[in-house]
């Protein structure tokens, strides 16, 4: 497919009386793993929520991968499309607490994309050895550290095989010698090839992972720094 | 006369106990002035304390209650209608009969024809009171001829049953039975006597000499026509009497309950041999107990979680709807609505009694499950919804295998504590005739005047029921435990 993974064009987002995103224009290439920077509240993990169908937005359109979202109330089949296209990696992981780390991963495959159970099952176990925590398949989140968590969420999120991954804050709950640790994996998943978009606040990740670092402030992307 | 405010002052007050819902002619509100007691239990509650020197006091208890209400002392004697047992005469000091009574059928007139005795009825339903000699002769006869009793906590009921075609025959007293015809055109009382008995005054086994003293008042008023005036002022003087009199007052050994034939019918047991007659009676009571509670349950639960996901995804309208339902149902008294459900829309929907118990106890405890689960399913993250939205689950699938699941984990051990809650609720439904664990003690307890052995295996009864379940729960719980986030 030729043009951009992710196009935002005139992006505004206000909730209330608190405007949140003021005219968000940003356009990130396949394989491209962009780091959105900004300060608390800048408006950066709104963008991925957005990408992510998870927000609604008063003005502008989202085309991730050709499934475009346009301002207004959610119309459900250009959601559930956009869905097909995005993997999001939350911030505080939102791993299924009921369910082993394996089940986890499992889930959507078998009841989303109806995968036969051993395939869905040896696919999450390739993903965990990949990440590096296929130890703990059989673990409930409440077992895992904050590191085998994070990569669980990734595994998660990645076992659908989405073309664009939105990762909010993977650092947030790393010790720093996991961050370097978590960059290298990030700039492998971008070699499939797959676009990555990072919101975080963590600069030393930010280089070590991204090809490219975004400024956001007051719900702007204001620069690009890097490339 | 007696200067009454000065002997007033000399002797406290006679405490005599009966029960105002018995109505007229024993004991009523006066309907021209509902603080006034009337009846002729009343008047001769009046006639002895004037004879005691004394001026009478009302203490309010609850028909099947007396026995017990004044061996425990909250009354010096029971008036209100009350039966001559064997099993009474063996528990407290009774007074010389008063009043000749006859336990009756009353039948619909269109079964005039078919239903004139007790073994008439075999497969057919027939109500009484409970904790009478009639209960008791019921009970027998369901053994005898395949008929089955049921009991009610008033003598009101039994007749609107019997004119809904709920019964096909009541078997009371005389009395309340000729009361209830004058209010009604469709009942026929059939001739001829079940069984034939007295009213006495009942004291503490401890308290035969003031008991000596009341029969001594009693005669008298026999001898010198007092008692006929306050029998013919309140309708009920006839041929009985007299004959009842003669025999009191020569002293004649009266057997406390006649059959037809003039046998001596419920010949007391010792409470040993009461314990044995009634503990099948209780183990059957016990299982309807927890069959009624599992049933009750199971609709419970499927309404709270329909009632539940309503509230939490359901339009404002679905939702105003619902909170009305649960707001009614918590916020009223489940006694009223069992009532409502069986009575009072029973010109409409006829539920029998079993059915009534259990929509009723369902409705009402689905209101507290759903506000259980409807927290539960609060009470699962945003956040994961979140993710699995992002996955591609659908809603449906996030809640059937996210947020179900983890807000069922969560509910278990309110759950848990609702069946027990409901196990131990069930017992109000004895009001709609359904004879469960607590009625059958009462009936037990009543029969036997004691509470001590029949509270006893009542509460061994429910907690073998309650404890099991709530190890269940526990196993469940430690296997499951929350999340911990």
């Amino acid at each position: 497919m030729n043009g951009p993974a992710i196009a935002v064009r005139g992006l505004h987002l206000s909730r209330g009386t608190r405007q949140i995103l003021s005219g968000v224009d940003l356009e990130v290439t396949r394989g491209e793993v962009v780091a959105l920077m900004g300060a608390s509240g800048s408006g950066k993990t709104t963008i991925l929520r957005v990408l992510a169908g998870l927000e609604s937005f008063e003005q502008g359109t989202v085309d991730v991968e050709g499934a475009v979202v346009m301002q207004g109330p959610p119309a459900p089949e250009r959601i559930s499309r956009l869905r097909q296209k995005v993997g999001m990696v939350f911030q505080f992981h939102c791993l299924f607490e009921h369910l082993p780390a394996l089940q986890n991963v499992t889930l959507a495959l078998l009841h989303v994309h109806r995968t036969p159970r051993p395939e869905a099952e040896a696919r999450a176990r390739d993903l965990l050895a990949a990440l590096g925590v296929e130890h703990r398949a059989r673990a409930l989140p409440r077992e895992l550290s904050g590191g085998e968590a994070q990569r669980v969420a990734i595994a998660r999120a990645l076992a659908i095989d989405p073309p664009v991954l939105l990762m909010d804050e993977p650092t947030a709950s790393l010790d720093p010698s996991r961050r370097m640790e978590l960059a290298s994996v990030v700039r492998s998943l971008a070699e499939r090839p797959r676009t990555l978009l990072v919101a975080t606040h963590d600069e030393d990740f930010a280089a070590a992972a991204a090809t490219r670092v975004l400024q956001i402030r007051d719900g702007r992307v204001m620069s690009a720094v890097g490339s | 006369m007696w200067p009454a405010g000065v002997l007033a002052q000399e002797r406290p007050p006679m405490r005599w106990a009966g029960d105002p819902e018995g109505g007229a002619p024993y004991v009523e509100a006066s309907p021209t002035d509902p603080d006034k007691l009337v009846g002729f239990d009343v008047e001769i509650a009046e006639l002895l304390a004037r004879g005691l020197g004394r001026v009478p006091q009302f203490v309010f208890v609850a028909f099947a209650q007396i026995d017990q209400s004044v061996a425990r002392g909250d009354a010096e004697v029971g008036l209100s209608g009350i039966e001559d047992t064997p099993a009474r005469r063996a528990a407290m000091a009774v007074t010389v009969p008063y009043y000749e009574f006859h336990e009756v059928l009353t039948v619909r007139n269109a079964d005039r024809e078919r239903f004139r005795s007790l073994a008439d009825l075999a497969g057919r339903r027939v109500g009484t009171l409970v904790g009478t000699i009639a209960y008791d002769l019921l009970l027998a006869a369901e053994k005898e001829h395949g008929l089955t009793a049921l009991s009610y906590d008033d003598d009101v009921h039994p007749f609107s049953d019997l004119e809904l075609g709920r019964l096909d025959a009541v078997l009371l007293d005389n009395v309340l039975a000729e009361r209830r015809m004058k209010t009604t055109s469709g009942l026929t009382i059939q001739p001829g006597s079940v069984a034939t008995s007295h009213y006495v005054g009942v004291f503490a086994p401890s308290n035969g000499a003031l008991r000596d003293e009341v029969d001594e008042i009693l005669r008298r008023a026999m001898r010198d026509g007092t008692l006929e005036r306050i029998f013919t002022k309140w309708g009920v003087w006839n041929d009985d009497q007299p004959r009842l009199f003669t025999s009191v007052l020569a002293g004649d050994p009266l057997p406390s309950v006649v059959d037809a034939t003039g046998r001596t019918i419920l010949a007391a047991e010792s409470r040993w041999e009461a314990t044995l007659a009634y503990l099948p009676a209780l183990l059957r009571a016990s299982v309807v107990t927890i069959l009624l509670s599992c049933l009750s349950m199971v609709l419970a639960v499927a309404l709270g979680v329909v009632i539940a996901s309503g509230r939490v995804y359901g339009s404002r309208p679905v939702r105003s709807v619902l909170v009305a339902y649960v707001e009614l149902m918590r916020g009223t008294p489940v006694l009223l609505q069992l009532f409502v459900l069986y009575y009072g829309i029973a010109a409409a929907v006829r539920l029998p009694a079993f059915a009534a118990a259990f929509l009723g106890l369902a409705l009402n405890y689905a209101a507290y499950e759903s506000e259980i689960y409807r927290g539960a399913l609060e009470a699962v993250s945003k956040g994961q919804l979140e993710a699995a939205r992002t996955l591609g689950f659908s809603e449906r699938q996030v809640l059937t295998l996210i947020r179900g699941p983890q807000a069922f984990r969560l509910a278990l051990a309110p759950m848990t504590n609702d069946f027990v809650a409901l196990l131990k609720d069930s017992s109000l439904v004895s009001v709609l005739t359904v004879m469960e664990l607590t009625k059958q003690t009462q009936v037990f307890a009543t029969n036997i005047g004691s509470w001590v052995i029949p509270g006893t295996l009542c509460a061994a009864l429910y907690l073998a029921m309650s404890l099991p379940l709530s190890a269940v729960a526990r196993r469940l719980e430690e296997r499951w435990k929350a999340p911990t986030v």
